[in-house]
């Protein structure tokens, strides 16, 4: 019984949670949604920090709450990143990356050595944590919940304390994370840039309530979600680096379905990638006509939804088993008579490779 | 120079507040952990309570000990059921009456401590595996250690500057109950100023010291991680 069982109900003045969840035992799920959405409290009753008076969860088969259990948090085989690293002040990075690792019990799935050579932080270990950058004392954060080797690894906006540069400076670890350990991760975030960067599942929140959940890609492509993502709506293809065009300084990214070029940002042929296309960048023609746009795709109406803006469309388009999301006004949408089933031509103006 | 009664005042007086702020050690920080985590109707009934020595005249709170302590109070009748027998007048008898006259002394600081550490480190400590007591002996107290400094010297120190309590308890026996204080309003009434000058100078420097160690070695309010 691989996975997490997670149900919680409970009720403080102006906040409810009211969940009812099953997740995948294995990849990136993200919890998402708006600041008072219930996501971070979600996880802390995952973790055992919040004790929901009515609540049931299983972690791979194994019972940690219900009416009557209760597994306290420092008997949960977890690891917990808080959005600020919450270094022990007193410790050193090392006496930080020890203090989890010296009380586990299990068998060790992840060495400190490997921990500390994923996050990058060798030289820092016998530095106190008011001696590291932002950035330094977060990746020591993460370090230290990897080096408890948990079943499951809890992390609460991990980035979000921290500056742009910051956060480009984290991500590319929490990438190797992803790629490199077999741990489940549940990342609670507020944005869509780092959701569709990491995530394999999607549990979209608002008000306390889970407004969906499913597999990332098909579940940024549902349009009857009132997932308000506004310019960052768009959709998610995996693919794989197929050409390096050393000419143009550009690759071509197959997926299925169709293939994509992209700026070249030095991976090789054959690197698994992860293509993001806003639906902003994305239009429709009935005819493939000449234009600077040099990515264009055939294929077919699928559904058409309501954008934010009255004046919006949004429009799912079908290219073999891929799907795309495209931004129009409704005036161009009726002037190009898209309806649903129609064959068009799918011209995608910008792609974002995520590594 | 000092008298050798003195110097037996000011020894009884230094090992009386070293006893007195080891004791508060033990019986204060659970005291003072508790109204910092609590959240229940308690908090303020016990703070409050706790705080009561601060503004008692210390021969109120020197009586009551007194009744309490006495043949036949409460205290008095368990202490001679169990072969003790009185304390009032007794090394013993003061060392109880300074422990609830500093109380608030230790117990003050380490809250404030403990609630700067705040429930976040606690909260870290729980996903590392560590159980309450566990992170309260490796987190809270190292994080707390400057209030532990503190509270330790306020409450060494204040308990070196009773007098009133010492009258109404352990009244004036040299050796067990003659504190410097004392010594110090004894010789005044015998009129030998001379004697009460040195002693009292040497108090004065005890004091200043004290706060200038308190005053002056402030250290940075830790960063949080």
């Amino acid at each position: 019984m691989a996975g997490i069982d997670a149900c919680f109900r409970l009720d403080w003045p102006g906040f409810s949670l009211d969940v009812d969840l099953k997740l995948p035992g294995r990849g990136v799920t993200a919890l998402f949604g708006h600041s008072g959405s219930g996501k971070t409290t979600l996880l802390r009753c995952i973790a055992g920090l919040e004790r929901a008076p009515q609540g049931r969860l299983a972690v791979d088969g194994e019972l940690w709450q219900d009416a009557g259990r209760w597994v306290p948090t420092h008997k949960r085989p977890i690891g917990y990143v808080f959005q600020e690293a919450s270094l022990f002040a007193h410790l050193t990075v090392m006496g930080n990356l020890r203090y989890g690792m010296k009380r586990n019990s299990e068998a060790q799935r992840v060495s400190l050595d490997h921990a500390i050579e994923l996050l990058g932080i060798g030289h820092l270990l016998d530095r106190k944590p008011d001696r590291l950058s932002g950035g330094e004392r977060q990746r020591v954060g993460i370090a230290r919940a990897l080096a408890v080797s948990p079943r499951l690894l809890l992390m609460d906006e991990p980035l979000a304390a921290l500056d742009l540069k910051r956060k480009q400076e984290i991500l590319p670890y929490l990438e190797r994370l992803h790629d490199e350990l077999d741990i489940p991760v549940l990342y609670v975030s507020h944005s869509p840039d780092e959701v569709a960067r990491l995530a394999d599942y999607l549990v979209a929140m608002e008000g306390g309530r889970v407004l969906a959940s499913g597999p990332l890609a098909e579940t940024l492509a549902r349009l009857d979600l009132p997932i308000r993502l506004g310019e960052d709506a768009g959709a998610i293809l995996d693919g794989t680096v197929s050409e390096v065009d050393r000419k143009w300084h550009l690759v071509r990214v197959d997926f299925d379905g169709g293939s994509l070029w992209a700026r070249d940002q030095g991976l090789s042929v054959g690197r698994r990638v992860r293509v993001r296309v806003l639906a902003r960048d994305v239009s429709l023609a009935s005819e493939p006509g000449v234009s600077s746009i040099q990515n264009v795709l055939r294929g077919k109406v699928d559904a058409i939804g309501d954008d934010e803006h009255p004046g919006l469309a949004l429009v799912r388009v079908q290219v073999g088993p891929s799907v795309l999301l495209a931004r129009l006004t409704k005036r161009a949408a009726a002037a190009l008579a898209i309806i649903q089933g129609r064959d068009t031509w799918v011209q995608v103006k910008s792609v974002a490779l995520l590594e | 120079m000092l008298t050798d009664s003195d110097l037996q005042a000011l020894w009884l007086t230094v090992r009386l507040a070293g006893i007195v702020t080891l004791i508060l050690l033990l019986v204060g920080t659970p005291i003072a952990w508790w109204l910092a985590r609590t959240k229940t109707w308690w908090k303020g009934p016990i703070g409050a309570v706790v705080a009561l020595p601060l503004v008692l005249p210390p021969s109120v709170l020197g009586f009551y000990l007194l009744l309490a302590m006495g043949p036949n109070g409460p205290v008095g009748q368990l202490t001679q059921a169990l072969g003790i027998g009185p304390l009032p007048f007794t090394f013993w008898g003061l060392v109880i009456a300074s422990v609830f006259y500093s109380l608030p002394f230790m117990v003050q600081p380490l809250q404030t401590a403990f609630e700067a550490v705040g429930d976040r480190p606690l909260e870290v400590a729980a996903t590392l595996r560590a159980s309450p007591l566990d992170a309260f002996f490796t987190v809270a107290v190292p994080l707390a250690a400057p209030g532990f400094l503190t509270a330790s010297i306020l409450t060494f120190a204040h308990t070196v500057g009773e007098f009133g309590v010492v009258l109404m308890i352990g009244g004036n026996l040299p050796g067990a109950t003659r504190v410097a204080s004392v010594q110090i309003y004894d010789h005044v009434e015998a009129l030998e100023y001379m004697q009460a000058h040195r002693l009292a100078a040497v108090m004065l420097l005890f004091s200043f010291l004290v706060l200038l160690a308190l005053y002056a070695w402030r250290p940075n309010p830790k960063k949080g991680g």
